[in-house]
């Protein structure tokens, strides 16, 4: 494997080396040329490779979300996934990549760059490889949503969700945050805001739209008792869920390193935080559950390791790895508490998304400023609150605007009957397993 | 001819297929079922919910043999799956009035 990386770097800087020897004499500036050129490639590839890792994240959180619910569900669910991507990325293409990275006057969202049109023919590729790189992201945002809402969403609502989130809601924050990182130049940035792979932006946005989602939509029927009493409603394969959030922390090494968008020298602390974050999640999540149930429970355990990650990836450029393993801790400990409290205040979240992405990407854009290892200010701080409390407020509010305007068009849950039966024959005509029904063979 | 059902802990199955190999039991339908006798359920944790198992998941052994076997085979079974602790399960012994062997139209305890 180290070889193929080796030969296909130096394949790569071939046309830079032989554009080079074509000089008569190599020159000091032609070097220079040469060198940039291997560079740039470099940059394309690790974008576009760690693109490919991030979109891979869409089949953890597809298990992730399978695993933790019924069997009845699991064609749905595997649906909204597909067509989370399909859909955002389609709508992202068109609209939402314009008003994030157009060109701004007011900082509040770009008005360039619709349908791709930033690429002419014959023009700089970069803005291609940049493109991808930001659709896997705005599908990120999207799909953390669907495991919130798992388990009695309409689908069709589901979809038209899908293509306002990756239109309009991530877009327009993520304007505020990264818009320069291209054409825009948004409010927050400005004001020195830290968020470099997307706590606040990605996570923070997926799960207050997931909390506005299920408090709009209300807990599955069977989730609490007459009283009131959170019930558990098991999810059908642990051994998925857990493959999911493998393949979650596989693609972070894209998501977080990726955010560099160059093939650089400074991915190397980003990997080791990104992991260490992780790692220091899960165990202390697992702790924590071991001490509150009296058993090292294996879904807060799951949730802890992906509450790490998603709490490191504000700061992991800009905090030490000593710093990320403490970030992770908190986090760990944060989701058990922060899952418990959402059960008991009536928020149904099958998957834990909204502790996990939520919770944990408020506490690590916080992080990302207190750890930060130029130093801690009050300003730094205060700007870090800010971006924090602007995403809930946007996100929150304009889901749950969006999500009510949805019910009142086409209904955004599924009838009593077709939630009992599961939404995998009622919404889409068959069952996931179908084979594991006694009676169900044809001849 | 009695029919002999015994409700059993599901990791006994092997060491009571081996007792009947024992004493020349020609054959045994199995199924997994699921149900609770005086064990009652028992509680598991799901994301730091309790929840009740009701059902617990046993292994049924439907064995039919000549009568005068039967007492043979209930006690190969019993000490076969004996564990000594709540949830051994149960035997059950009840009369067959006849059998046929599908293949030959065999009748009764030939078609055993």
């Amino acid at each position: 494997m180290k070889k193929m990386w080796i030969m296909a770097l130096a394949l790569l800087s071939i046309p830079a080396l032989a554009w080079g020897a074509e000089e008569a004499v190599p020159t000091v500036i032609s070097n220079a040329e040469a060198l940039k050129g291997v560079q740039t490639n470099l940059d394309y590839v690790w974008t576009l490779v760690a693109a490919a890792l991030v979109f891979f994240m869409q089949a953890g959180f597809a298990m992730v979300e399978a695993g933790f619910t019924r069997a009845k569900n699991a064609v749905n669910i595997m649906m909204k996934n597909l067509l989370d991507f399909s859909m955002g990325s389609l709508f992202f293409w068109a609209v939402g990549f314009g008003l994030m990275f157009g060109s701004t006057t007011t900082g509040w969202f770009g008005t360039t760059g619709f349908f791709l049109s930033d690429y002419t023919v014959g023009g700089d590729p970069w803005v291609l490889a940049f493109w991808m790189f930001q659709c896997v992201f705005a599908a990120t945002a999207a799909t953390i949503v669907s495991g919130a809402m798992a388990e009695r969403t309409n689908f069709i609502a589901y979809i038209l969700y899908s293509a306002v989130i990756c239109a309009i809601i991530y877009p327009v924050f993520g304007s505020w945050a990264w818009g320069s990182l291209l054409n825009g130049n948004g409010w927050l940035e400005q004001l020195g805001f830290i968020d470099f792979a997307g706590s606040t932006v990605v996570h923070s946005i997926g799960g207050w739209a997931g909390l506005a989602g299920t408090i709009v939509l209300g807990p599955r029927i069977g989730k609490y008792t007459k009283s009131g009493k959170p019930r558990a409603i098991p999810g059908h394969n642990i051994p998925l869920a857990a493959l999911g959030v493998f393949i979650l922390w596989f693609g972070w090494f894209g998501f977080n390193p990726g955010s560099t968008t160059a093939g650089s020298t400074d991915i190397a602390m980003i990997f080791v935080n990104t992991s260490l974050s992780a790692c220091a999640g899960a165990v202390l999540a697992m702790i924590t559950s071991w001490l509150i149930f009296g058993k090292p429970e294996i879904g807060m355990s799951l949730n802890g390791a992906l509450a790490g990650l998603v709490g490191i990836t504000a700061g992991c450029a800009n905090v030490s790895p000593t710093s990320s393993i403490i970030i992770g801790a908190v986090a760990g400990v944060l989701v058990v508490l922060a899952v418990l409290f959402f059960d008991r205040i009536k928020v149904d979240d099958p998957v834990g998304a909204v502790s996990v992405h939520g919770v944990c990407g408020a506490w690590g854009t916080l992080a990302a400023g207190l750890f930060n290892i130029e130093g801690v200010t009050a300003k730094i701080i205060m700007v870090q609150l800010t971006g924090i409390a602007a995403c809930f407020i946007w996100a929150f509010v304009a889901s749950f605007i969006l999500f009510k305007v949805i019910d009142a068009m086409v209904g955004l849950r599924v009838s009593e009957e077709e939630e009992m039966e599961g939404l995998d024959v009622s919404e889409h005509g068959g069952h996931s397993y179908y084979d594991f029904q006694m009676g169900s063979k044809q001849a | 001819m009695k029919k002999i059902e015994a409700i059993i802990k599901p990791f006994k199955l092997d060491d009571l297929k081996a007792a009947m190999a024992e004493i020349g039991v020609q054959g045994m339908t199995v199924s997994e079922v699921k149900g609770f006798g005086r064990q009652k359920g028992h509680t598991e944790i799901y994301r730091g919910a309790e929840y009740v198992v009701d059902f617990i998941p046993k292994v049924k052994v439907e064995i039919v043999v000549d009568g005068d076997q039967a007492d043979k085979v209930v006690d190969a079974i019993v000490a076969s799956v004996k564990t000594g602790k709540i949830g051994d399960g149960k035997i059950f012994v009840m009369p067959v009035e006849s059998v046929c062997r599908i293949r030959t139209g065999e009748k009764d305890l030939d078609a055993i």
